[in-house]
This record gives C-alpha cells, sequence and structure tokens, in this order.
C-alpha cells in the first residue's frame, strides 16, 4: 500500500493517544455514533458521504471503480447517507455505477438536490437524478442553494405527500443567503437543512443552527474541509496533545468531531476518493466526541495555527 | 444566477485535476489512430505556410476547420462535457469557429502571398510552439506520455497553432481569432482554479497574438 502523506502524518499524531485509547483495532470494532432526524426519530450515522468533485469522474472506469471502493467502504463501516446534486457532472452516474457494483446496500440513505432555474423542469431533473442513481425513490431531496426554491419546494412537498420521497430539505453553502434560508427555515416544514459549518467557518451558529434545533429540522453540515484547503493546511501540524482525549487520531477526525459534536448538526458529508481517507473520516463517528469546553480549546487550537 | 460572481474559481470547479487530465490519456486511447491524422494535417498546414502555393488559403482553412469540428464533437462534447456542463457551450463555441473557417476556406477570405511582415513570422514561431512544443509541457511537469495534449486532438495546443496561422495571413481575420482568444481565457480560468503550473501559458499566448494582430493592423509590423 503507498503511504501517503497524510497517511504518515495521521499515524504519527495518532502514535500518542493510541497509547492512552488502546490498539486501532479498539477504533474500528466501536459502533458508529448516530443521531435521530427529528421530524422521524429516524437514526443516521454522524458522517455521511458528499460527492462534489470527488465522484465527477466520467466515463473513467478506474476512477469509477476506485469511487465504487470508497463506497464499499463507507458501507462496510457502518455510513448511510450519500449525496449528490445535479449540478455534480457526472457524480450521480458514478453513485449509481458504485450502488450497482455493490448490489445496492440496504441501508443506504440516498440524498439529492434539484438544481434548476425553472419549477417546470424540476420534475424532469428529479427523474433523472433517480435514474443515474438506478434507486425506486430518493430518501432526501433538497432544493440545491435555493435555486427557484419556491416552485421546488412545492414539488417536494407534493412528491412527500404521494410517498415518492421520504424528506424535503434546502441547502446552501459558502455562508451565502443565510437571511432567506432563515426565513424559509421558519415558514416551511422542512425535514433537513444544508450548510457550511466547519471549525473556521462558524457563521451559522449564531443563528442557523439554533433556529434548526428549534424548529427540529435536521442539519447536514458541508465542506467540513474547505473543499480540502483547511485539512491540507493542516497536515504538517502536530495535533494537541489532549486530542486522545476525543479519540482523535488525525485532522480528519479532529475536524469532523468538532463538527458532528454540535448539538444541533446531523451528520457531516466530507467527500473523498481514496478509502483510506473514507476510513480515517468514519473514525469521527465513533465516540468520545467533544463537549462544549473541548470544542471552544478545538476553534482555538485551528485558529492560532 | 449573479450569485455565481461571488464565488471563486476554484469553488465552482466541479472535477479535480487528476480528473482533467486523466481525461486526455482516454481521449488519446479511444482515439487512436486518429492521432496520425492530426499530426499529417498539421504537417500538411506547415508545408503550407512554407511553401505558399496559391491555394495554401483556402486549403489551410478547409483543415482546420475538419480539426476545430472534430476538437468540438470529439473532445469537448463527447469527453470534456460529462465533467463539465460548461464545455457543451465550448463545444459550440469550437464549432461555430469550424464553420466560419470552412466559409473563410470557401470564399477564399484567408492567404498567405505577401511578404511577412515580423509580426507574421511570430505566428509561424506560435504555429511550431503549438506543435512541437507545448505537448511536452504536460509529461515535462510529470503527467503521463499517454495524456499528451496534441494539436489537433487537444483544445490548446489547437487554439494556439490556429492563431500562429491567423497571424501569419496577409490579413487579420478578427472574426476568425474571437473563439481562439475567448478559449484562450477560458483554459487560463481553468488551469488557474486547479493550481495547474502552466496556468498563464494560454492567457499570455492569447494576448501576444492579440497584440501581434493589432500591431499588424496598424502596418506597424
Amino acid at each position: 500500500m503507498k503511504l501517503s502523506r497524510r497517511t504518515l502524518l495521521a499515524s504519527l499524531a495518532a502514535a500518542g493517544g493510541a497509547a492512552l485509547l488502546g490498539p486501532r483495532v479498539a477504533f474500528a470494532q466501536a459502533a458508529l455514533l448516530t443521531k435521530p432526524i427529528p421530524s422521524t426519530g429516524e437514526a443516521l450515522p454522524l458522517i455521511g458521504l458528499g460527492s462534489w468533485i470527488t465522484f465527477n469522474v466520467g466515463d473513467d472506469p478506474v476512477a469509477r471503480d476506485a469511487c465504487a471502493e470508497v463506497m464499499e467502504a463507507f458501507f462496510a463501516d457502518g455510513g448511510r447517507m450519500i449525496d449528490s446534486s445535479p449540478m455534480y457532472g457526472s457524480a450521480q452516474s458514478v453513485i449509481g455505477y458504485g450502488l450497482n457494483k455493490l448490489g445496492y446496500p440496504p441501508s443506504l440513505f440516498s440524498a439529492d438536490k434539484v438544481w434548476t432555474s425553472s419549477g417546470e423542469d424540476g420534475p424532469a431533473q428529479i427523474e433523472d437524478s433517480r435514474t443515474h442513481w438506478g434507486v425506486p425513490r430518493f430518501d432526501l431531496l433538497q432544493v440545491h442553494n435555493l435555486v427557484a426554491w419556491e416552485e421546488h419546494l412545492a414539488t417536494l412537498f407534493a412528491m412527500k405527500a404521494e410517498g415518492k420521497l421520504r424528506y424535503v430539505g434546502i441547502t446552501t453553502s459558502h455562508g451565502r443567503r443565510h437571511r432567506e434560508f432563515e426565513a424559509i427555515m421558519r415558514k416551511h416544514p422542512l425535514d433537513f437543512v444544508q450548510l457550511t459549518y466547519n471549525v473556521l467557518d462558524r457563521e451559522v451558529e449564531r443563528r442557523l443552527l439554533p433556529l434548526a434545533r428549534e424548529k427540529g429540522i435536521a442539519v447536514i453540515a458541508n465542506r467540513p474541509f474547505q473543499q480540502g484547503v483547511l485539512i491540507r493546511s493542516l497536515e504538517g501540524q502536530p495535533l494537541p496533545a489532549w486530542a486522545a482525549e476525543i479519540g482523535t487520531r488525525n485532522w480528519a477526525e479532529f475536524l469532523l468531531k468538532f463538527i458532528v459534536s454540535h448539538p444541533a448538526v446531523t451528520c457531516a458529508i466530507p467527500a473523498t476518493s481514496k478509502v483510506a481517507h473514507v476510513r480515517e473520516n468514519m473514525g469521527a463517528a465513533r465516540a468520545p466526541l467533544p463537549d462544549e469546553a473541548t470544542r471552544r480549546r478545538m476553534v482555538a487550537y485551528v485558529e492560532e495555527i | 444566477m449573479s450569485e455565481w460572481l461571488t464565488y471563486r474559481l476554484s469553488d465552482i470547479l466541479p472535477f479535480s485535476p487528476q480528473t482533467y487530465y486523466r481525461l486526455f490519456e482516454l481521449h488519446n486511447a479511444a482515439i487512436w489512430p486518429a492521432q496520425l491524422l492530426a499530426l499529417a494535417a498539421g504537417l500538411a498546414i506547415l508545408a503550407l505556410l512554407v511553401s505558399r502555393p496559391s491555394w495554401a488559403g483556402r486549403a489551410i482553412a478547409l483543415l482546420l476547420a475538419a480539426i476545430w469540428a472534430f476538437v468540438a464533437w470529439g473532445y469537448l462534447y463527447a469527453r470534456y462535457a460529462p465533467i463539465n456542463r460548461a464545455a457543451v457551450y465550448f463545444a459550440y463555441a469550437f464549432a461555430a469557429e469550424a464553420v466560419l473557417l470552412a466559409l473563410s476556406g470557401a470564399l477564399g477570405g484567408l492567404a498567405f502571398a505577401a511578404p511577412r511582415p515580423l509580426a507574421a513570422k511570430a505566428g509561424l514561431a506560435l504555429v511550431l510552439f503549438a506543435f512541437f512544443v507545448q505537448p511536452l509541457i504536460g509529461p515535462l511537469l510529470g503527467r503521463p506520455w499517454s495524456g499528451v495534449e496534441l494539436f489537433g486532438i487537444a483544445p490548446d495546443p489547437t487554439v494556439l497553432a490556429t492563431l500562429g496561422v491567423l497571424l501569419a495571413a496577409d490579413r487579420i481575420r478578427y472574426e476568425l481569432l474571437a473563439v481562439p482568444l475567448l478559449w484562450c481565457a477560458v483554459s487560463g480560468a481553468t488551469h488557474w482554479a486547479m493550481s495547474s503550473p502552466e496556468a498563464l501559458l494560454m492567457p499570455a499566448a492569447g494576448l501576444l497574438a492579440l497584440v501581434l494582430a493589432l500591431w499588424r493592423s496598424l502596418g506597424k509590423a
């Protein structure tokens, strides 16, 4: 196996923690932590799988197989939610390829989006997406970045009422349109919202996350690593000595545990094209999680770096 | 959709550099031995530019039209568009350039008979660069030879060679320069978003071609 820089650094960083927390296998065997979707109580693992960029590999058979291996490792570790969008190029069909290769794992929680400026085109786009995935119906559909949200929400709520969809949501990213996002959260019976939240992008802590708790809306956190920029910037830095106390052996776990330990956050959806990384990411869904005081220490530590 | 303007390029580029460069490997493997035809077409264009028979303008324009159409359909539409929706529009632009070149060929819009001023000679140098040097950049940067970007197959060297040909013509045809210059900007932005070392190559070459074209039009060279 090729030893990547990230793997090497993670291993070195984990060395101290391993002495306190036991052998690596202990982590692998621990059960995945879940949180309930407030509107139904259905349990979702804290870590899902995003597909932005990483799964947009076109017709490349080698890369498609690599993505299928990532999905296999994800499901093998107990993962459920895979998230995509028609905006993500070939990602939907690559997910469909992987699901077909894996025999459509029954634990799959399929999350996709509708992303077209015309409300009329929404149903056709959703059907197109469903065909790419090869699933009978989606578990969750979200209005991507609030594009034509009024028309699309009407479509999605109608689908839910007809039993063609289980959950309805909206998304934003990069901290955009939060005022409008909040207004929609207040007015409509959403099951999910998806927004950007990570150790450095915490603006949603002020209003959107408290509102999600108040309204009983599940929260999916996107851009947990700032599209890789954040984790790459930390790779050369040591984990804090107290990282072992919260069961983190690498920066991926550190950053993801910060996100999913927020009481309002249901899950985070890191994207990756590497099996080793998906395994690291899934480690963040295992106990222990940091408490509020430790979360503040995590912020201070990363901001200092 | 004005919200798009507030994003960084790297925020909206939907693919990784690995996937982008891998496209050329897959494309080269899929269309072999079309590379030999492209090479023959390139050498024919070069020979016509040097020997300059009376029909050189028509032949070069028609050869370039066929090449642009092939890149539009074969690479941009069939290969690139699956990972980048915008590539469909790039394909339309390349197809439009193919039509313009074909019309120019049919109507005798390109000629290569007049003595060559400095800017025209620079155009020939640009053609040689696109044919023989530009394809080496990827491998020199550590990318596999199987993904080499060739004139007539990949957009970038095709565009630079075309700019060189247009600079070498007796008269600057701005209607034929527009799409290649736009592509220089698009390619530069794409490589910039991918943090590619050669990000400035296409914009710099496009800017140089535009300056030389204006220089020629003003009768300075």
